[in-house]
Formats: C-alpha cells, structure tokens, sequence
C-alpha cells in the first residue's frame, strides 16, 4: 500500500483530450478527458452500454475516436499494452492447451517474427507461476473453469506486456469468491509495477483497490481519485 | 485377407484415371483440413459451403463458354471468397442471411445456364455429386503445386493462425494483421474448394473441410495436435472412402462424406465415454 500515493514522480503515459466515439455517427462516448499515469491504477464503471468497452477497444487502436486524441507518452507503444478481452462464446470451448493460448501473448513481442524462441516459452511458465497456475500447462483450455480460463488469458496478457494491461469486465461470470481472488490478483500486479485500465461492474470491489475511477454514462461522469469518488454521489445515483 | 487387399490396391492403381483421383484428393483433403480447422472454430463453416455452390455456377459459366473450367472457377470464387469474409466480418448485415442468398442464387445461375447449353443432363449430377472422372494431368500438378503452397504458408504462419483463431481482438490489439491472415485462409479455402469440387460434388466438398476437424476436436487438447490430428484423420477418410468406392461401385464423394462420418461417430463415442468415466 505504501506506494498508493507515491511520492514517485507521475508520468503519464495515456492521455486522452476531448475524446468521442461514435458508432455510424451515433456517438456512444462524448467528450472523455483523463489521465494514466505510469502505475496507476484506473477503474472505468459505468451502466452497460455506457460505452466502456468503446473506450477500451479505442485505446487499443481498434476503434478510431470520431474526435478529439489520444496520445501515449514516454516511449509507450500499443506493443507494450496488453489486453484481456471479454470473452466470446466461441473461445469458451476452444481446443487449445493452457500453454499455447499464453505462449501466443508473446507471438509480437518482435515485429516480424514467426516463430517462438527458447525465451518466450521461458517467459509464458514463468508467467502461469506468476499467476498460480503452473499446474495447467498441458490442460485443455476448454475443460477449465471460467476463473481458470481468466487466470490464462491474464497470463497471456502478461506476456504481451511488462507496462500496461487492460482487462475488460475480468470478473465476468464469475463467482463471488473467484471474482475477489482475480480482483486481488490483479491488485498484485499493480503494486508489482503494471499500470492496469480495467472495467468493471463491481462498483464496491473497484473502489477497493483503484486508484483512480473513471465513471461513464455515454459522457464523462467522474475522472479522479478513489477517495473523491466515494465522496461524491456519483457512483450511487 | 492383406493379401487379397493388396491385390485390390494394385488393380485399383493400375487405372490411371484413380491414380490422378487419389493424388490429388489425397492433396485436397490435407488442404481442406488444415484450413477445416480454423474456419470450423471461428465458426466460419458456412463459408466453406457457400464457396462450393459459388464453384457450381462458376463451372457452369466455364462449360458454357468452352474455356478451361479452373481458369474461370479460381478467380470468381476468390472473389467472393473476399466478399463473404467482408460480409461476416460487418455485424451490421446478418452474415448466415448472405451466405445463404448466395449459396443459392449461384446454384440456381448455374442450374439456368446448364439448362440453356448442355441440357440437365448427367454432368449436372456430375457437378453436384462429384466425378472420379474429372481429373486431367494438369489438375494433378495444380493440386500438387497449391496442396504444397497451404502446407508451407499453413507451417509458416501457424502461430499466426492459432493467435488470430483463438482470439482476434487480442491478435489485433498487440499489433498482428489479423485482416491479412483471415485474407490468406479465405483464399487458400476457395482454390482447396474449387480443386476438390469436380471429385467430391459441389454439394459434399464441404464435408472436407468440416468433417475431420470437427473429429479432431472430440479427443484432442492441444491446437498442434487437433491441426494434425485432422490432417491425418482426413487423408485416411478419403483413402478408405476411394477404395470402398471402387469396391462397391458407389460415389466417390458420397462414400469419403460415408467414411468421415463413420469416424467421427466413433470419436464422438469414444468421447463420451471417456467423459463418462
Ligand atoms: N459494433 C458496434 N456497432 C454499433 N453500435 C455499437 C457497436 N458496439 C457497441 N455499440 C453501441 O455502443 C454503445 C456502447 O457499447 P459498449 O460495448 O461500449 O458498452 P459497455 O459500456 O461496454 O457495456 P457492457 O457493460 O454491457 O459491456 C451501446 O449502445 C452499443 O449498442
Ligand atoms: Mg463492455
């Protein structure tokens, strides 16, 4: 906890300026403005259909704003950001092991490489340690369980990144004792240094360890600390 | 018994028309199910089908004009191999609706201008149900020279394939080209679809590309060993299923779809009893 306010320097490293998104000119998201530092920790909640997931697919590059920017500092590339989608229904029953579905966080590590060197494969078991879940290596990803198969794709996106990792919606479906493990869990890895962005619904497990919460309803609600938004009424309209 | 088998092989091999048909269905079966298993888990089946009908009226569209039916046939279903790939990746226009609008206004084009030249005659039952027949020499080094292009481009971008199938959002959030990929399988499926569619029937050739992936995923746990898994329970199909032709004198293609889903049943019950247990 001791570096939850850190007197560290606070660089930051996304910032986004009047930024809208907008389906078919129909915009979902209005005017966002905020910051992410380097190590911080930003909860975005919001209704569903609030345009959470819009934000997240636009700081991945996925969705081009309609306006305004977003830009990222210090050296930060959309190669250093890893990435833990919701997750679709075709992925559930998916034949793949464990292992390959973490390897595959490190496939553009390099630009143009195709195949995985001694040190990825060292990098993605060190990983699944990380996580506890070095047992699973050669389990169907299929036959887990669905905070397994989170703990994998958390696994993959720590391949993918030592920077930034954004989850969307990780304890979705969930129950509530797995769902507090993976919020602790990733609480872990902030304090380990990774900056996390990460949506969710669980208002009151957000708050616990955000440092920053960012509160949507197809336009900005509330950009700042935890402790002003427990504050304000923002969150319990 | 073996050696009575391998007496039936050698009087089968002596023909040279099942040479030719079993080289190069061997050639179009690994094709189709190395392809099978990427397009079956991105739940991209239909598209497998609809190419096929599109191949009928292509086909048609060769045999009315006089012209070398696969000079015609590739370009067009690659075509709309790239238009189909655009239409399901847009979730705006209902993509099963597409497919299946153009699944049959080709069959339909293609059953019209047959009528119109030919005549409905037994080449449209050719067409549909397949052919031993229909293989030339150049057919052979064709499917040779493609089977060889989707194995090396299938090898080389394997990691590619398995990051861009398993979850393309993620694929392309850390930078690949996911779009490329899904480019290079649509491609890939039309020519593997349009080789295989004169021996297998326009209406079965999707059997190919579905069935031994899908038999694959019953008992396997790794994508490495579905992919190969799927190659060799497909190239083992399609054997079977020639010589219990030749024996039987049944379809060619009817027999291989026969055999593929007599393996899948037993992988599919195997399966369950393990799951059982
Ligand atoms: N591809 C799309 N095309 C058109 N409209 C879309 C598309 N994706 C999302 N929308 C619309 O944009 C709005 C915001 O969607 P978004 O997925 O960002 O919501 P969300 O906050 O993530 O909701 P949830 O909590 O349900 O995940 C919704 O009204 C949705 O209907
Ligand atoms: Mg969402």
């Amino acid at each position: 906890m001791e570096n939850r306010r850190g007197g560290k320097e606070k660089t930051v490293i996304i910032s986004c300026k009047n930024v809208t998104f907008a389906y078919d000119g129909f915009v979902v998201a209005s005017r966002l403005n905020f910051d992410v530092a380097r190590g911080d920790y930003l909860c975005v909640v919001g209704e569903n259909g609030a345009g959470k997931s819009t934000l997240i697919k636009g700081l991945l590059g996925l969705k081009l704003p309609q306006s305004g920017s977003i830009t990222f500092g210090s050296g930060l590339t959309l190669r250093h950001i890893g990435y833990l989608p919701q997750q679709t229904a075709a992925q559930k029953d998916f034949p793949a092991s464990a292992y390959e579905v973490v390897l595959s966080g490190r496939l553009e590590m390099k630009a143009g490489r195709l195949f995985y060197s001694r040190e990825d494969k060292n990098a993605a078991v060190e990983n699944m340690r990380r996580l506890g879940i070095a047992d699973l290596r050669g389990k169907c990803y299929r036959d887990l369980s669905g905070g397994q198969q989170q703990r994998v794709l958390l696994a993959r996106a720590l391949c993918a990144t030592s920077e930034v990792i954004i989850l969307d919606e990780p304890a979705a479906g969930l129950d509530p004792l797995a769902a507090s493990e993976m919020y602790a869990l990733i609480a872990r890895l902030n304090n380990e240094g990774i900056t996390i962005i990460m949506v969710s619904h669980d208002i009151a497990a957000s708050t616990r360890y955000a440092k920053h919460v960012l509160h949507l309803a197809n336009k900005q609600l509330f950009w700042g600390d935890t402790a002003a938004y427990k504050l304000s009424n923002v969150g319990f309209m | 018994m073996i050696i009575s088998m391998i007496d039936i092989l050698i009087q089968m091999f002596s023909y040279t028309f099942l040479v030719r048909a079993v080289v190069v269905g061997l050639m179009v079966s690994l094709c189709a199910a190395l392809l099978g298993v990427s397009l079956v888990l991105k739940r991209y089946s239909m598209i497998g089908d609809a190419l096929s009908h599109v191949g009928f009226g292509t086909l048609a569209i060769a045999t009315a004009l006089g012209v070398a039916p696969l000079m015609v046939s590739i370009p067009l279903v690659v075509i709309v191999a790239f238009l189909l790939l655009r239409i399901s990746e847009n979730s705006k226009i209902k993509g099963d609706a597409a497919i299946a609008l153009i699944s049959t206004s080709s069959l339909a084009i293609g059953v019209l201008i047959i009528s119109f030249t030919t005549g409905m005659n037994t080449d449209v039952c050719n067409y549909l149900f397949g052919s031993i027949l229909a293989m030339s020499r150049s057919d052979v080094i064709l499917s040779i020279v493609l089977s060889c292009a989707v194995i090396v481009l299938f090898v080389v971008f394997y990691n590619k394939i398995f990051a861009v199938t398993f979850d393309e959002n993620f694929a392309r959030a850390t930078g690949t080209k996911a779009g490329l990929y899904n480019m290079l399988i649509a491609i890939l499926t039309a020519m593997t679809v349009v080789l295989g569619m004169r021996m297998m029937g326009a209406l079965l050739i999707s059997c190919l590309v579905i069935f031994p992936a899908l038999t694959a995923m019953r008992l396997c746990k790794r994508f490495l060993s579905v992919t190969i898994c799927s190659a060799l329970i497909s190239l083992i199909c399609f054997f079977v299923g020639v010589v219990v032709s030749y024996l039987y004198a049944t379809p060619t293609g009817a027999s291989v779809v026969l055999v593929n889903i007599l393996v899948f049943t037993l992988f599919w019950g195997i399966d369950m009893v393990r799951g059982r247990r």
